[in-house]
């Protein structure tokens, strides 16, 4: 399930999202986060409510991530719960989610 | 992901591999130095392992990773194979089993978790038996060995880091297979340390193209822990065929780590700052590394060995995990690839459905009679394909009994041991097929036949000595198919049955008369009557006498017969007869009056005119003379109170059951029918002499003929004439008096 909020005109869209972000709902996950990417100026993506997360939630991250590089726009992890940071600390790329100065991915 | 999702597959693998498991260590019992059978229970511990990781269900890891360690002591020749350990390991797959079955309820984490402790015993000694095999070890503590022989090849040209390194970069299907990188990552991390994990997500397109539900994950990871090339690449089996995996042992050479940066997909540059950070490379050996010339890699990665000396487990070298399986890791042996395993439940719909089309296909025949010559060619080879597919459906659900019989090595394994009986068990007739839906209502029966043979029937071994027997005892499963029916023996070569003291218990309990003349068969067949029992004892095993009765009850409920053989001194044999009960049979039309009823094709001997001669004959008689055999009869029409006079014609249908003949006067003979069979709803469903019923190809309905009840009733009313009249009979051309059927006690409540 995800939620969509615009902060402001001009301003970076807030995504948030709750409950499970797996492989069963990224279909509709990616298409909600691009359209959110691409709404604002940049996407503030709120996880604190995710309960269970897999590869195929992480690699939607770093889809957003990516596309906002390309984009000019930045992509920013505000919140995580700790489901989500477990997976993040499996595969150590909380420091790109979390510092969106940090190379790589 | 894994939480929702039963772990069916593995469930059910699990299972045989523990059967496996049992196999084999029941082998090595007899035989400790057999290598096959170690490595069997190696494989069947590290299988389930791998895969019980793979799903992140901890508490089973942690038992079968103590289990492996102590087969692999056995595997490496550091601990031997005697009775105690079979024995505990035995009860550790029984443990196993548990957890296995803890998997199949929704809460099962929770169960896995309150199961744990009742493995802890068996840990213990478990742990026991790896610290005396480890005392004196030259190198304490290395479980594999591995490691050392790596430490001592280390030097030039090899690299410092003492980790593991594992790249792998996962197919795209991984996920929608039901794995999950993330599942490897952790269960890597309960074997050791992962100190650490570079993920590269190059391999997914930009955002229009990117399959959600496909896997772009590529990893390097760095761990370190004392493992073996096996214990890391079990964890991947499941995703193998998918993925690109390829493992470096510590102080690898720096030519190998070249190789591995060469073959993958990123960017050159990138992966050399990976290597480096990560802790794979130091800056000097990446830049070694790089003065290499291609020949210089070509040479060092060429050999197969890499830097390990002769390693009891690193043959393959380290150059990644090769396409093909080792030879003995090919579990279900080398038919695996070919069986397909398929839901019950869809074999039924399958079975149904071609019942539907023969049914269907009889009333196309019946049409295509008044057609064209043309018709009725293309319905006459639609009948035999329809035949065809028919008798392949059927054959689906036919599995071996071997199956079955298996099970029962381990019951007299620890039977025998527990009455302290040496027995050996034979099987025969494995390969003999029955109904799947079968198996389960023999196995409770045969257990107890199995049970009394090695309690009361097999002597114990001074007996069996005194007597001039081997000590060793012998049990024998036997099975085999006769006209129609399944037969499985159970045969003990032991002190056999008290003939006479059976018939003193019967005339106790007035089962008998004293004086009656009854054949031995008879006399055995009493044990079966409820609360029968000669034993003068109970033991825990049996001696209540109840459970004979409920063998003959299971057996009748599937229709079937228990005869009872024994020779005193000799030993018992006991077999079960039971009706192949196939869903679709061959059957033979005849008619009865204005009904039509089915005879199951198997079971027709031949078909005769009812000559007017004959019909004089049997008019007294209820019997006709065929080729100078008695053949008792049963007139159709009287069992089924048909109202009129018969025809002027009748016919005779002979049929057999269990070596046993009759005939059936009918009216009519109409030919051979694909039969459906349709159940009887449960009103009818104790009509002695009906077995089911069909619909025709006009929608009529048929009954199908219990042959074995009406076969008993011809003959029965055959000897309740005699007995009656008193007449004997006298033949002209043959000389003997005929024989007096077989009887039964019921018989003796009914005349």
């Amino acid at each position: 399930m995800a939620i969509t909020t615009r902060t402001g005109e001009g301003a970076d869209t807030r995504i948030t999202i709750e409950g499970p972000m797996t492989v069963y709902e990224a279909i509709e996950h990616k298409r909600e986060l691009l359209e959110a990417l691409a709404a604002g100026a940049g996407l503030e993506i709120d996880l604190a409510n995710v309960d269970e997360m897999d590869t195929a939630g992480l690699q939607l991250l770093v889809l957003a991530q990516r596309e906002g590089r390309n984009a000019g726009k930045p992509v920013r992890l505000v919140r995580a719960s700790e489901a989500v940071a477990e997976v993040l600390n499996r595969y150590r790329l909380a420091p790109c989610f979390i510092d969106p100065a940090a190379p790589r991915a | 992901m894994t939480q929702d999702a039963a772990p069916h597959t593995f469930v059910a693998e699990s299972r045989e591999l523990l059967r496996d498991m049992e196999d084999a260590l029941l082998t090595l019992e007899q035989a400790p130095g057999d290598a096959d059978a170690i490595n069997a229970v190696f494989r069947a511990m590290h299988t389930i392992k791998g895969s019980a990781g793979v799903f992140g269900f901890d508490v089973i890891v942690e038992f079968t990773h103590v289990m492996e360690g102590v087969i692999e002591e056995v595997r490496a020749g550091r601990a031997g194979v005697d009775g105690m350990l079979v024995a505990l390991l035995l009860a550790c797959g029984d443990h196993v089993s548990l957890l296995i079955d803890c998997l199949e309820s929704p809460d099962r984490l929770a169960k896995l978790e309150a199961a744990r402790s009742s493995g802890t015993d068996l840990l213990l000694q478990l742990q026991c038996y790896r610290e005396s095999a480890c005392e004196g070890d030259a190198a304490p503590g290395l479980e594999s060995g591995l490691p050392a022989a790596e430490a001592s090849a280390a030097g030039a040209g090899s690299v410092a880091s003492g980790a593991w390194h594992l790249s792998i970069r996962f197919g795209r299907a991984v996920l929608q297979h039901g794995m999950d990188p993330l599942s490897f990552i952790r269960y890597l991390s309960t074997l050791g340390e992962v100190d650490s994990v570079t993920a590269s997500f190059d391999a997914m397109p930009e955002a229009s193209t990117m399959d959600p539900q496909a896997c772009y994950v590529g990893l390097e990871i760095q761990f370190s822990g004392t493992v073996s090339r096996q214990d890391l690449e079990g964890a991947f089996e499941y995703v193998r065929d998918d993925s690109t995996i390829r493992i470096l042992p510590p102080h690898a050479p720096i030519a190998e780590y070249m190789d591995l940066i060469r073959s993958l997909p990123e960017d050159q540059a990138k992966l050399h700052q990976t290597f480096v950070e990560c802790g794979a490379l130091t800056p000097g050996e990446l830049e070694q590394g790089l003065k290499m010339s291609d020949t210089q890699l070509s040479q060092a990665c060429g050999t197969d060995n890499g830097t390990v000396s002769a390693g009891p487990h690193d043959s393959k070298g380290a150059a990644g995990i090769p396409a093909a399986q080792e030879p003995g890791k090919a579990r279900n042996g080398a038919d695996s690839s070919r069986y397909v395993r398929v839901h019950a439940g869809k074999l039924d719909e399958l079975i149904n459905l071609v019942g539907e089309l023969v049914i269907a296909s009889a009333g196309v025949n019946l049409c295509a009679r008044d057609g064209g010559s043309d018709l009725r060619e293309a319905t006459a080879s639609m009948s035999r394909l329809v035949e065809e597919v028919r008798d392949g459906a059927l054959t689906l659900r036919m599995v071996p009994i071997g199956d079955t019989f298996n099970r029962f090595k381990r019951v007299v394994h620890d039977l025998g041991r527990e009455l302290g009986k040496d027995v050996e068990l034979v099987i025969t007739g494995a390969d003999t097929e029955l109904d799947k839906s079968m198996v389960e209502k023999l196995s409770d029966p045969l257990m107890h036949l199995v049970r009394n043979a090695l309690d009361h029937g097999i002597e114990s071994t001074s007996a069996r000595l005194l007597r001039g027997k081997p000590a060793r005892g012998k049990l024998q499963l036997n099975a085999y198919h006769e006209t129609g029916s399944i037969v499985i023996e159970v045969h003990d070569d032991g002190g056999g049955l008290d003939r006479e003291r059976i018939l003193a218990r019967a005339v106790e309990r007035g089962l008998a008369q004293p004086g009656q003349a009854l054949s031995d068969r008879e006399i055995f067949q009493l044990i079966m009557e409820p609360g029968f029992s000669t034993a003068d004892e109970l033991t825990s095993i049996s001696g209540r006498g109840f459970g004979m009765d409920v063998v003959r009850r299971n057996i009748e409920a599937l229709r079937g017969t228990v005869t009872i053989d024994s020779a005193a001194g000799e030993g018992t044999g006991i077999a079960l007869r039971v009706p192949l009960t196939l869903a679709i049979i061959d059957g033979f039309l005849v008619g009865v009056g204005s009904a039509t009823c089915v005879v199951p094709l198997e079971m027709v001997v031949e078909c005769l005119e009812f000559s007017a001669e004959d019909r004089q004959g049997a008019r007294e008689g209820g019997y006709i003379n065929l080729r100078g055999e008695l053949l008792p009869l049963l007139r159709l029409r009287d069992v089924f109170d048909t109202q009129g006079e018969p025809g002027k014609r009748e016919n005779i249908v002979v049929v057999q059951y269990a070596g046993r003949r009759a005939g059936f006067v009918v009216d009519a003979l109409l030919g051979e029918f694909q039969t459906v069979i349709k159940p009887l709803g449960k009103l009818f469903e104790r009509l002695a002499g009906i077995s089911g019923s069909t619909i025709l190809g006009t929608g009529e309905v048929a009954l199908i003929l219990d042959v074995q009840a009406l076969v008993e009733r011809a003959e029965r009313s055959e000897s309740a004439r005699t007995a009656v009249t008193g007449e004997h009979r006298t033949w002209s051309g043959s000389g003997s008096a005929p024989e007096k059927p077989s009887s039964n006690i019921e018989r003796r409540a009914t005349c």
